[in-house]
């Protein structure tokens, strides 16, 4: 059965190479067969390869496909690795991604592209599943681009909307800013170990460095630049917000569970590495918690439902690279699938909300939905509850562990843990804003729920996960990391600091709940106070780094574009022209047919001549 | 004798699709075809055969066929034909973008089409004589001939500034020609003196001792004259011009064959005859490359005509080829031998595709055109691919290319190799400028007269964007494909320079 991993990337694949080859002129039930069944499969055979692999105790499995390339000492395979981690990773892509299928198959049925969708959707499962199952860096480079390219195709997926095009290019761009750090660090890491292949150069690694090598930190802090371009950490996070102009289930299925966890992913992944540089854990660290409390304030200014569930995507990935960073690297995991639990629910009810509205993204013009969209409102609510840690939904389990490990971590400390915490109080602020806005209060417009099983079905499995799959993980059944990473003792804080990590939400809920949901206070008035405006429009702005970037790096570019549009270069070769014309005209001149030139200038030669001759 | 019979048998079929001409129109076109199903019948033994040791090449290895007439016994100028790993797969690129450039000129050459046809194949046979021929005289020979009919092909054929693009494109490479034979003449008068034997043969100039500034500027003819054909900033502006005005079929064969004779000459001269040269001028020539990429790739971004974005991108992505000459390590040759063949079929792709464009829209301004994606679904899915094979895409032929490339110029000089792999960062940036421009984006007014079926890719298209699309995918997936022929070749070739 292991032998048929390559089944897992194999299935999504096919599916794109049958809708590529057909061009979308299959009927529709049956591009839904091929798109959603190809990741049904796919998630079927991680399923029976996940039980062999788990009930035989295995440490890892390895496939080779193909050489890949070859070059003097260089050959990377085509080759899978399975492993704990990446085990864990494709229970998240194929089982989250299965669900999201299903969804997008009613979501998306009445686009005239319905087919291209999916084959966008089927090249990107095989893209990320690639990425994780890669047993060398080269491969999980392929899985990383592909991925990308994925995102790109599908934030730009109603193409006829120039801006959507520019939310897709900003986003492929910003990360391929990321991604070159990556390349580089890869031809470093080559450079020293001589090998890409992931576990011989993590073993080779720390035998030719010590902790605190320069070497090792630089190759770390380059694969970090890859990790924040993908998962859109400080400072490469501006293209996450405008990625969400793609189709809901892809922001539930790209840009929450799956592609920007890779960065998660590569560190985890890479951890050995990491290891070695405590410089960089702790660089590691601050990423994360610098960006968890910068998209949780702004995150608290936005008005589209679906850009503040995408600064909470940010945040909540924060809170992973925090757990990288303070080497918690199976919480980091953990709370990587019970985000994709939460999250994806929390899309895909959006979703749904916003097709009920007719396409109205808006929060302030919703209002009132508890009433008119009961289920949808629950489901919400489940996520909200998971998004903000509520004990005991699955999202507590996983926030708490990686919380008490960074009170306690040698890279972490009471500081980076306060961060952290406060950001919790943040994002209990916003989920409440959100819920209470969308659903309380006064109701206006009408709606026209879409209803059946693909809207349903896969929203309450996720509703399902989000509520109980961390307690079930947290006791029941333990993720299969513990060969993957350095096993170390579970972190014991003073029980003071984690009864405030616990109530800090509570309180974050209270005091929205006041402003929005009682309305004892005004939001709007408190917004609108002198000293909080432009704070205001500050965090609106995503902390003007947009436009900080703007002026930095794409006006002086496209100015630089502009000015020389022509080719300085050229100048040469026309100045050469130019000056063959000139000599051409003065040459010619002597030449106009007027024997009164040709003798006078015959005649003044000749004095000339003879008055050399004679006077010197 | 087999690469004999391949160059003649595309001479011959050169002047028969001339005369066919007046037997009938069409004739003409599938006289061509049938040359070229015959070279590639003939190329077919020759990617077989395995790696034999010559008398005439002493001491090489890695040699698939060689042959060695006497010529000009007094001079020491022999008929030298000696085909590697490395000449099969580029005369086969060039056989194979032979019939990409036919299946584009298909419908395209109206005019005069025995004497284009006659041009085209002499062009090829030009082409395939400078990657088989190895006595520099024959070399040089091959270099003019292969010139002479591609200015023909623009200057009859080409769009509204045919005349200034042709000659520019003329005189840009007459000028570094006349630099290549003094340089070459000069390389044999020099071994002439130390060795008191006068030959033209690569293979014994491999010997001559070119230290010193006489070394340097020899090596430097040579360069210059390469950087031209490759082409590289500064001496690269003939190419936006030659490419725009040219005809599809030979925008096709410029970017794809005719660029890499540049880059073969860089691969197969520079190095192996002045090593202690190139050693000292690596500095500059790792400047040249980085600049071209950079540069280009700005030029591409800033462009509104279609032909001469992809022209910019072809002189951005050559830089890689000078990156890897210079760092001379087994990736960085593997590389650049890969990233050669690669760009050959990528941006011939994106030529037919801008071709294909302007056949119907009439321009190939990208101001005008946008949204065609809902016209022509099939068309803008292939443009898609060769734009995201040209940013250089893993799973793409390209990829395997620019990385081993990068990969290997970073162990020799990382500086360089980190600076050309911004280059990774702008790719992206015109790459998809031009996608948006042209088939995202809001319905232009331009084409809103086409009707879809009108616009649509044809069959023949099809079929020839297919065979590219077919050869990337394959060369994403299975370099070794191909690696497997040049790797020996290579690994002799490496022998001579000074790399580790």
């Amino acid at each position: 059965m292991l032998n048929l991993l390559w089944l897992v990337p194999f299935f999504p694949f096919l599916g794109f190479v049958l809708l590529v080859s057909t061009s979308g002129k299959m009927p529709k039930p049956w591009t839904t067969m091929i798109g959603a069944g190809s990741i049904g499969l796919a998630a079927l055979t991680t399923a029976l390869i996940a039980y062999e692999f788990l009930s035989q105790d295995m440490t890892s499995f390895q496939l080779h496909l193909w050489t890949w390339m070859e070059a003097g000492n260089f050959a990377p395979g085509f080759s899978l690795y399975l492993d704990g981690l990446a085990l864990s990773m494709l229970f998240v892509i194929t089982g989250v991604g299965f669900l999201i299928h299903i969804y997008a198959s009613g979501y998306m049925y009445d686009d005239e592209d319905f087919p291209r969708f999916f084959t966008y959707t089927n090249l990107f499962v095989a893209a990320m599943v690639m990425l994780v199952l890669a047993d060398n860096l080269v491969l999980l480079f392929l899985g990383w681009e592909g991925v990308g390219l994925c995102s790109f195709l599908l934030i730009g997926f109603w193409y006829k909307d120039p801006a959507n095009g520019l939310a897709a290019r900003k986003a492929f761009v910003v990360t391929r800013v990321g991604d070159t750090a990556f390349a580089i660090g890869l031809f470093l890491l080559y450079k020293h170990v001589g090998t890409l292949d992931i576990q011989e150069a993590m073993i080779k690694a720390k035998l030719l460095w010590t902790e605190d090598n320069a070497t090792a930190s630089l190759i770390c802090a380059l694969l970090l630049g890859g990790a924040v371009g993908k998962s859109a950490q400080l400072p490469l996070q501006t293209w996450l917000p405008d990625a969400m102009a793609g189709p809901t289930p892809v922001s539930a299925l790209i840009h929450a569970a799956t592609m920007v966890t890779a960065g998660v992913y590569l560190i985890a992944r890479n951890h050995e590495l990491f290891l070695l540089s405590p410089d960089m854990m702790y660089a590691v660290a601050v990423v994360g918690v610098l960006t968890l409390l910068m998209s949780g304030f702004t995150a608290l200014t936005q008005s589209d439902l679906k850009r503040v569930l995408a600064y909470s995507t940010i945040s909540q990935i924060g809170y992973m690279f925090l757990a990288l960073g303070v080497g918690a690297w199976s919480s980091a995991i953990f709370h990587l699938m019970t985000h994709a639990f939460f999250k994806a629910l929390l899309f895909l009810t959006a979703g749904t909300i916003i097709l009920s509205l007719h396409h109205e993204q808006n929060i302030f013009k919703m209002g009132g939905l508890v009433k008119r969209l009961p289920l949808p409102c629950i489901l919400f609510f489940i996520g909200c509850l998971g998004l903000i840690a509520v004990p005991p939904t699955s999202g507590f389990w996983s926030k708490e562990q990686i919380l008490n490990a960074t009170w306690e971590s040698s890279t972490g400390g009471p500081l980076i843990w306060l961060g952290a915490v406060l950001g919790a109080f943040m994002t209990a602020l916003y989920t409440t804003r959100m819920f209470c806005i969308v659903f309380l209060g006064p109701s206006n417009g009408d709606v026209h729920e879409p209803k059946g099983f693909k809207f349903v079905a896969p929203l309450v499995v996720l509703a399902f996960l989000a509520l109980v799959g961390g307690v079930f993980v947290e006791t029941a059944w333990q993720l299969p990391l513990s060969n993957v990473f350095p096993g170390g003792h579970a972190p014991h804080p003073p029980t003071v600091i984690v009864v405030i990590a616990i109530a800090t939400p509570f309180l974050g809920i209270a005091i929205s709940y006041l402003f929005y949901g009682k309305r004892v206070f005004s939001a709007e008035k408190f917004a609108n106070s002198a000293l909080m405006k432009p704070l205001k429009t500050f965090f609106d702005s995503g902390w003007a780094m947009d436009w900080f970037y703007d002026l930095l790096l794409v006006k002086p570019y496209q100015w630089l574009a502009k000015i020389n549009k022509k080719d300085c270069v050229n100048l040469l070769p026309d100045a050469s022209s130019a000056a063959a014309k000139i000599l051409h005209a003065a040459l010619s001149m002597t030449q106009n047919g007027q024997l009164r030139l040709y003798v006078g200038v015959m005649g003044t030669a000749a004095l000339f001549v003879i008055f050399v001759v004679v006077f010197l | 004798m087999l690469v004999l019979w391949l160059i003649v048998v595309l001479f011959v079929g050169g002047v028969l699709a001339g005369l066919a001409e007046r037997v009938h129109a069409a004739a003409s076109r599938w006289v061509t075809l049938a040359t070229l199903v015959v070279s590639a019948i003939l190329l077919w033994p020759l990617a077989c055969a395995q790696p034999q040791a010559f008398e005439s090449v002493a001491g090489q290895s890695g040699w698939l066929a060689v042959l060695q007439w006497e010529w000009i016994p007094r001079f020491g100028i022999t008929f030298l034909l000696a085909v590697d790993g490395i000449s099969v797969l580029l005369i086969a690129l060039t056989i194979f973008l032979g019939f990409i450039a036919l299946l584009s000129a298909w419908e395209e050459i109206q005019t005069r089409v025995g004497f284009f046809y006659f041009n085209f194949l002499w062009t090829l046979a030009g082409v395939v004589g400078i990657f088989a021929a190895l006595d520099l005289f024959l070399f040089f020979i091959f270099w003019e001939i292969m010139l002479i009919p591609m200015f023909f092909i623009i200057v009859i054929w080409g769009h509204e500034d045919r005349y200034y693009a042709a000659l520019k494109f003329f005189i840009y490479t007459q000028a570094s020609s006349l630099l290549l034979l003094l340089s070459m003449i000069a390389l044999v008068f020099l071994n002439w003196q130390q060795s008191g034997e006068i030959s033209f043969s690569w293979f014994d100039l491999l010997g001559t001792k070119t230290e010193g500034v006489f070394g340097l500027l020899l090596m430097l003819g040579f360069f210059v004259a390469f950087l031209v054909k490759l082409p590289g900033v500064p001496v690269h502006n003939w190419l936006p011009d030659a490419h725009t005005q040219a005809p599809t079929p030979g925008s096709v064969i410029l970017a794809g064959i005719l660029l890499k004779t540049g880059a073969y000459g860089l691969l197969r001269f520079i190095v192996p005859l002045f090593p202690e040269a190139a050693l000292a001028f690596t500095p500059y020539a790792l400047i040249i490359a980085v600049v071209s990429v950079l540069y280009a790739a700005k030029m591409a971004f800033a462009q509104n005509d279609m032909k001469r974005l992809i022209a910019y991108s072809s002189i951005s992505h050559m830089g890689f080829v000078t990156l890897g000459v210079f760092s001379w390590n087994a990736l960085a040759l593997q590389g650049t031998l890969l990233q050669m063949i690669a760009h050959g079929l990528s941006s011939a792709g994106l030529f037919a595709m801008a071709g294909a464009i302007q056949h119907r829209l009439h321009t190939r301004a990208l101001s005008e055109m946008g949204g065609m994606w809902s016209q022509a679904p099939r068309m803008a899915a292939i443009a898609m691919f060769f734009a995201i094979a040209a940013l250089g895409l893993p799973g793409l032929g390209n990829f395997v290319g620019e990385f081993l490339v990068l990969l290997g110029s970073f162990q020799m000089h990382p500086i360089a190799a980190i600076l050309a792999a911004l280059g990774m960062i702008l790719a992206p940036v015109y790459a998809l400028y031009l996608l948006q421009k042209s088939f995202l984006g809001e319905q232009s007014d331009t084409f809103s007269a086409h009707s879809a079926s009108l616009f649509e890719f044809k069959a023949r298209e099809v079929l020839m964007m297919g065979l590219l699309i077919f050869g990337l995918i394959l060369m994403g997936f299975f370099p070794r494909l191909l690696t497997e022929y040049s790797d020996v070749a290579l690994n002799s070739l490496q022998a001579l320079g000074w790399g580790p």
